[in-house]
């Protein structure tokens, strides 16, 4: 028996919700920068489980072809935003988000 | 049966360890919670017959961004004592928030109906067909996504330079 025919879509659908607003939870829950960019590739990875389960359940590769390129994408994204947290530490000597407040009102 | 319970069993690891990114103090412990729920999400990708996407996950994500967040916060000396805290009140605004989030996102699923039957291939997941699909369909944002790391690599050296002149 495959997993199409035990698992039904909506639970893939609840569980990447599930992991999407934990990482939402945690990009407004904590003050570190470093925290927040973890909460972030937890919110693409929701989106990733998601993608995936519609393809598979579909019979159809350019769903998975989807996820790779957002893979490529977040390894691009995490390499700049790490860069510019050096530079933001180097700055401030801290991680602390409520310290970038020049940007506020 | 037996898959259902493998489901459920990897669903419940990553819930966990995706809350335990978000509430741990120490944030090596943050990054370490985020590998294990990086890996039952790799789990979950095996039991869709993604295995290809499975192993690019295990390693670009487990591998690759976890090790350069890992470096980064031991490149900052980060740790408990230094993490900053927020107010009761606004912590209080934020799960309030979410909470109701994940309500709007589970009440569209109400009265949804389920998909049970495959509608296409169900080898779908092999590297096979994710290849044919990868170089015939997706060739131009294949080479275009080659320029974005290219540009991400400059950035990110540029940024991390000491001083530019």
């Amino acid at each position: 028996m495959s997993t199409i025919q035990a698992i039904p879509l909506n639970w893939y659908i609840l569980l990447s919700a599930v992991l999407f607003v934990i990482g939402v939870l945690g990009v407004l829950y904590r003050r570190n920068a470093i925290i927040i960019f973890m909460s972030v590739e937890l919110m693409l990875n929701a989106v990733n489980l998601l993608l995936t389960a519609f393809s598979s359940y579909r019979g159809d590769s350019a769903g998975q072809v989807f996820v790779f390129f957002i893979m490529a994408v977040a390894a691009a994204e995490v390499a700049v935003g790490l860069a510019i947290l050096i530079v933001i530490y180097r700055n401030t000597s801290s991680t602390d988000i409520n310290f970038l407040n020049k940007l506020k009102w | 049966m037996m898959i259902k319970y493998i489901f459920y069993f990897l669903a419940f690891v990553s819930v966990f360890s995706a809350l335990m990114v978000v509430v741990s103090k120490n944030p090596v412990h943050c990054v370490l919670y985020l590998i294990m729920c990086f890996f039952s999400i790799a789990g979950h990708y095996i039991l869709l017959n993604a295995q290809f996407l499975a192993a690019v996950h295990v390693i670009v994500y487990a591998g690759a961004i976890m090790v350069l967040f890992l470096f980064v916060i031991m490149l900052l000396n980060l740790n408990t004592q230094s993490e900053p805290h927020k107010s009761t009140w606004l912590k209080f605004a934020a799960a309030i928030t979410s909470g109701l989030l994940l309500v709007i996102l589970v009440g569209t699923l109400k009265g949804s109906e389920t998909m049970v039957m495959p509608l296409g291939n169900p080898n779908a997941g092999l590297i096979k067909n994710l290849g044919i699909t990868l170089f015939k369909d997706f060739l131009l944002p294949f080479e275009v996504s080659s320029i974005l790391f290219l540009v991400a690599m400059v950035g990110a050296v540029m940024l991390g330079k000491k001083e530019i002149k």
